[in-house]
């Protein structure tokens, strides 16, 4: 059953990997991110469960505490870019290129 | 009956995810989101940690999912044309697909990963109390850690939401309505 955990884990990280490559969106970018996140933490919670150590279950208190700020900061960083180059298209932001 | 559950929750988990990433609304990768944390949370139960799906539905779906859909609309965005990926994206893919093969093959070969049974580990998840223990003994310094880092994070979102006025009036037009 454990395999099945990460099996799963392993599939959303994946996706939310394969969701920042291939997207365009910054705010899409960003939701990929927080899956990446979510399915580490259910790797950890998997891990602690079938290990019966509560180590994996605190240090998903953290996880969730740091991706909280990260999207808090994140959003609020597209709304600035969007202010300031009226796109959130991550081609379009190329000013640091030459 | 376990079982069941968690290929029902692990195809919600997965269906979202893929609607994520999936879908050219961003209202609607949004919803999957939240549709996809749902699943997790679930998940989350079967593995005896009730709390943290607790958590998982308060603060992503709660808070973040929110923040998603209301920065979508005060963005109003129209989804751009799709073009076609470059070469390094491409070759990123493909590695990160390689990558993914391999460690699945890993995590499935026989022998690598001890399979003991649920009902002879013993579920610590469940407890509050050995949390709260657990939080203010061994985890102290990074909860404060933890403490500082939101306290930052919210003088920095204060800080980079702050419109700039001399900018905005001169150069470019707010995207909110001036308020009366």
């Amino acid at each position: 059953m454990l395999q099945h955990y990460l099996f799963l884990s392993a599939l959303l990280f994946a996706i939310g990997f394969f969701g920042v490559l291939l997207r365009r969106n910054v705010i899409v970018i960003l939701m990929s991110l927080e899956l990446m996140l979510v399915a580490a933490m259910l790797g950890f919670v998997a891990f602690s469960r079938f290990n019966g150590t509560m180590d994996g279950n605190v240090f998903v208190f953290f996880i969730l505490t740091v991706a909280a700020a990260e999207v808090a900061v994140g959003l609020a960083i597209t709304v600035a870019l969007f202010r300031h180059r009226r796109t959130v298209m991550v081609d379009e932001l190329n000013a640091l290129k030459n | 009956m376990t079982d069941s559950m968690f290929y029902l929750f692990g195809a919600l988990a997965t269906g979202g995810a893929l609607g994520v990433i999936l879908n050219r609304n961003t209202v609607a990768a949004a919803l999957c989101l939240l549709l996809s944390l749902l699943g997790i949370a679930g998940l989350f139960v079967l593995l005896d940690a009730y709390l943290l799906a607790v958590l998982l539905v308060l603060v992503y779906a709660g808070a973040v999912a929110a923040l998603f859909v209301f920065v979508v609309m005060l963005l109003d965005m129209q989804g751009g044309t799709p073009r076609p990926s470059g070469k390094i994206t491409l070759a990123a893919s493909l590695c990160a697909f390689a990558l993914l093969l391999a460690g699945l093959a890993l995590t499935f070969a026989p022998g690598h990963l001890p399979e003991p049974p649920v009902a002879a580990v013993p579920a610590f998840g469940a407890s509050l109390k050995l949390y709260a223990y657990r939080l203010f003994t061994a985890y102290l310094l990074p909860v404060q850690v933890a403490g500082f880092l939101l306290l930052t994070a919210m003088i920095g979102v204060i800080v980079i939401s702050k419109k700039p006025k001399d900018d905005a009036a001169s150069t470019e037009p707010s995207i909110l309505p001036p308020s009366t």
